[in-house]
């Protein structure tokens, strides 16, 4: 890790870290890298860290979801219809059948462990929401650096194309294109033919976002000295684009992906929610919540859970996602 | 039929859209109920009649999540529709006004006795009511009913009813239909004679004994050739019943007044006793608990029972103002017999052990919202319905499965480590897809690999309904629901298990049964005219399909429906799939 060579005093104006105070030459000058002086901003910014650290956790909730359950929760398409009344079907004792066994308690009419399907659904949402921010940031940074350093014709064309994506309507878009889906798809099967439209849909309509961002700093830095300096030296137009670009878009391009993360899970949610996401009895956070819509009036907390899961995950993201942002753009104010 | 019946399945579990659930209690009424009198206790409109009354006026309200699918007799499918279409269309035999099965029994409604069956089963011959009117009060004859009927010929403009009398009266369909006849009076259709204008001769091509049930539908109704606006009949249908229109906005509201041409002399069937009925329709089924519990109406005319969370408010306050009512819905999972491994009856029979039938059960809301377990193929109201033979030993187990017969019987199919196959459900019918999630969970326990696939339900009759789709989708296992169109032993399961309804689309076989000896049995009971007798060689049909393993049923469907405590003459009436018989309700106050 890049751990900063000097401590930097915690209320010093974030300014400082490009130009350290000449204090009558008290402190020797150093040099720092980028990630240094992102890492030292990051590291004071509670608010940011907090974010950074529950998004640390429901990472490894989801990638150990199965350690996880084996400790505290049964299998996730288990049923304990036993948990349920007789005549309501609804959740025996008080809070939707919370208790010791069962941690945020029973499903209605199934009996499936809430707790269980929490933390599966975690997997779903975070594995969308990762891969599609990747889709959207690998197709943004091709189409966005091209047209902001070629301009022209190619700029022109690209930027229509960005327009016409961002006013598609992507929920309708998605909703019917699932439902003439087959089930086998280029030697995917079922969910994985689910899995993978969601990430290359919610992925492909995400792209415009970054490629605008990505074109917009293009057009600004190729007519920075040091690409000047380049072309004049005889730097080819990849050298230029890959070597000297992108380089300098990696900040601006990182904090977009993690503040498309969150916007991903909700999109995730609510194409689960309307049916058109994984299939059962598959656990995600939107299908459960449509699950509880029928019964929300008396087993709210069936609605509660994969309700937090979302909020917390998605303010989780953009709280890191923000704090991120002012880290490695000292222009940027807080 | 079955184009037709695909309507009547959709309306059996209405469809919760996500969209209009998201609305849910946006204007909620008072689920407290205040001002509302005392029901009349819990069941009180099951097997007798709740709030016996012979008040008059009053305005009856009822609510909707759906439309009626047409208000124009001969187009109408839905069984809501035929039991609303009493108040403003006669038919020659009409079910009795009695609670629960008592009301399959036809009774003379515009015909004077039930038909007079000669020419060894193929001659009906009815006469007619003196009195009968048309609500512009001109005389009703047996011309226009032959009228009325002519118009399920013409399918071009006359679409979606049944044509189970055209079926019957001419299989080849010479006759082209009214719109098309070059006769002077538009009456060309040979099969049906009327001699004079008090009677009325059908000559069928083949003895059916359930013939009669096929003129109690509403597509027996008579039409008066002079105010049939075709196409556009459905939006003013001319009445020869106590109530005619005063306002239909389709999808909207129904406003029916009193005909004051109908005669009370004329119609030993109808009590006719609110001054006005009227529907309004709103799609969101919550919402429409609530407000029948607050009292601003009286009665679901869909009949599809309450939402879950409409019928847990109801236990917990209003008890005594809910019936559980026995549909005539069988839900059910067919096995397709073309698709690998249930060609092999063995891996059929594994099936049937390793169900869970009363997880089943409590998964689609338990004994008393659900309903009971099902082991014969025939609902409890239909003869040739048989809960003694129980094969697979699942009444005594009482639902739960036998892991040990099924490991057994997967072995002798040459798959002792289970298989892997589809098992499809709607996703817009209420408990369709929790209903396969916890099967598919119980079949795992023996190797049972269902993946499920769902669709809506609109798309199942060119998914599931097409065995050519079926083979390539690879389907194994079809989840869905059935109810009769009449109740008989054909009206249920010919379009299921006769191989010769076996079609390229639309098709509900979807087992894809094909078997000489119950194509056979079919014709036999249809041949007869002796309905007991026919529901002896329906038990054969019955036992026979339950021996070849094809076809597991797994719930004979109950309901949870509210009727208010201003509604009087209530029950539930099993010619109506459960529904409280509309023509006979009554409210005991002014409002």
């Amino acid at each position: 890790m890049t751990a900063p060579l000097h401590d930097t005093p915690a209320d010093a104006d974030p300014t400082e870290d490009v130009a350290p105070a000449a204090g009558a030459g008290v402190r020797k000058v150093e040099g720092r890298t980028l990630k240094q002086i992102a890492w030292n901003r990051l590291k004071r910014d509670k608010v940011a860290l907090a974010g950074g650290v529950t998004v640390l956790l429901l990472v490894l909730v989801a990638v150990f979801a199965p350690l996880v359950v084996g400790l505290l929760g049964h299998p996730p398409d288990e049923f304990h219809q036993e948990e349920l009344e007789d005549l309501t079907n609804l959740p025996k004792g008080a809070f939707g059948g919370m208790s010791g066994d069962f941690l945020f308690g029973v499903e209605p009419n199934k009996g499936r462990d809430i707790f269980s399907r929490v933390v599966y659904g975690a997997r779903i949402s975070l594995l969308v929401a990762f891969l599609a921010a990747v889709v959207a940031v690998v197709l943004g940074t091709i189409f966005g650096i091209v047209a902001g350093y070629f301009g022209g014709w190619i700029d022109a064309l690209i930027s229509r194309v960005m327009d016409v994506l961002l006013a598609f309507p992507q929920l309708l878009f998605i909703i019917s294109l699932v439902s003439v889906l087959p089930d086998e798809l280029l030697g995917l099967r079922d969910n994985g033919v689910r899995i993978a439209v969601l990430v290359m849909v919610i992925g492909f309509f995400g792209w415009p976002y970054v490629g605008r961002i990505v074109r917009g700093q293009t057009l600004s830095l190729r007519e920075r000295e040091y690409v000047e300096a380049a072309r004049s030296l005889g730097g080819g137009q990849r050298h230029i684009l890959f070597r000297e670009l992108l380089p300098n878009l990696v900040a601006p391009v990182t904090v977009y992906a993690t503040l498309m993360i969150p916007t991903n899970i909700l999109t995730e949610a609510a194409l689960s929610f309307l049916g058109a996401g994984v299939l059962p009895p598959t656990a995600s956070w939107g299908s459960m919540l449509r699950d509880a819509l029928g019964t929300y009036e008396h087993d709210p907390m069936f609605m509660v859970f994969p309700g937090l899961a979302i909020f917390v995950a998605v303010l989780a993201f953009n709280l890191f996602g923000d704090g991120l942002r002012d880290a490695l753009d000292p222009k940027g104010t807080r | 039929m079955p184009t037709g019946s695909s309507k009547r399945r959709l309306t059996a579990g209405a469809a919760l859209v996500v969209a209009t659930a998201l609305t849910a209690s946006a204007c909620g009424g008072d689920s407290d109920g205040e001002g509302n009198g005392k029901g009349a206790g819990y069941n009180a409109g099951i097997g007798k009649v709740a709030n016996k009354s012979t008040k008059k006026g009053g305005t009856l309200r009822f609510v909707a999540k759906q439309d009626l699918d047409s208000a124009d007799p001969q187009r109408a499918y839905f069984g809501m529709t035929w039991d609303f279409m009493r108040y403003y269309t006669r038919t020659l035999v009409t079910y009795d006004t009695k609670p629960g099965a008592a009301s399959n029994k036809l009774v003379p409604d515009m015909a004077t006795s039930t038909a007079k069956i000669s020419n060894g089963g193929k001659t009906y011959t009815y006469t007619l009511r003196d009195g009968l009117t048309w609500e512009d009060g001109s005389k009703l004859t047996s011309k226009d009913i032959k009228y009325g009927i002519e118009r399920i010929w013409a399918t071009k403009v006359i679409t979606g009813g049944p044509a189970y009398l055209q079926k019957a009266l001419d299989p080849k369909r010479e006759y082209k239909g009214p719109y098309e006849d070059k006769t002077e009076d538009k009456l060309g259709l040979d099969a049906i004679k009327t001699p004079d204008d008090k009677t009325i001769v059908f000559n069928l091509a083949k003895p059916n004994g359930d013939f009669e049930y096929m003129l109690a539908m509403p597509s027996g109704s008579p039409v008066k050739a002079s105010k049939d606006t075709g196409a556009k009949y459905t939006q003013r249908p001319f009445s020869s019943g106590p109530y005619k229109f005063k306002e239909y906005k389709a999808n909207q509201k129904i406003e029916l007044v009193r005909n004051t041409e109908w005669k009370k002399s004329s119609d030993p069937v109808r009590p006719a006793l609110p001054d006005r009925i009227t529907v309004s329709i709103s799609k969101n089924l919550e919402e429409n608990d609530k407000r029948l519990m607050a009292g601003d109406y009286d009665i679901d005319m869909n009949g599809t029972g309450m939402t879950q969370s409409g019928r847990t408010t109801a236990f917990q306050k209003h008890k005594d103002s809910v019936d559980n009512m026995e549909t005539d819905f069988v839900r059910y999972v067919a096995l397709v017999t073309k698709a690998k491994p249930f060609d092999d009856i063995h891996c059929r029979k594994a099936v049937f052990y390793a169900t869970d039938f009363a997880g089943l059960q409590k998964t689609r809301g338990g004994k008393v919202a659900a309903g009971d377990i099902a082991t014969s193929v025939f609902p409890k109201a239909i003869k040739g319905h048989d809960d003694a033979y129980d094969p697979y030993g699942i009444r005594k187990r009482a639902g739960k499965p036998d892991l040990a017969k099924a490991k057994d019987e997967l072995k002798k199919c040459g798959k002792p480590g289970g298989f892997s196959t589809k098992l499809t459900a709607r996703n817009d019918q209420t408990g369709e897809v929790e209903a396969a999630t916890a099967l598919q969970e119980q079949l795992k326990k023996v190797g049972i690999n269902a993946q499920i696939a769902t669709f809506s339900g609109a798309d199942s009759s060119n998914l599931t309904g097409s065995p050519a789709v079926t083979k390539k989708r690879g389907y194994g296992m079809v989840m869905t629901g059935w109810g009769p169109d009449f109740p008989t032993g054909q009206g249920f399961g010919q379009p299921l298990w006769d191989s010769r309804f076996i079609a390229e689309n639309g098709n509900y076989n979807e087992a894809q049964i094909s078997d000489p000896k119950i194509d056979k049995l079919f014709d036999d009971a249809i041949g007869t005219t002796d309905l007991n007798k026919a529901g002896d060689l329906y038990k054969k049909l019955n036992k026979r399909i339950l021996d070849d393993a094809v076809w597991m049923p797994f719930l004979y469907e109950k309901n949870i429906t509210w009727r208010s405590p201003r509604t009087t003459n209530v029950y539930s009436a099993a010619a109506y799939s459960g529904r409280y018989d509309y023509v006979s309700l009554g409210v005991n106050d002014k409002k």
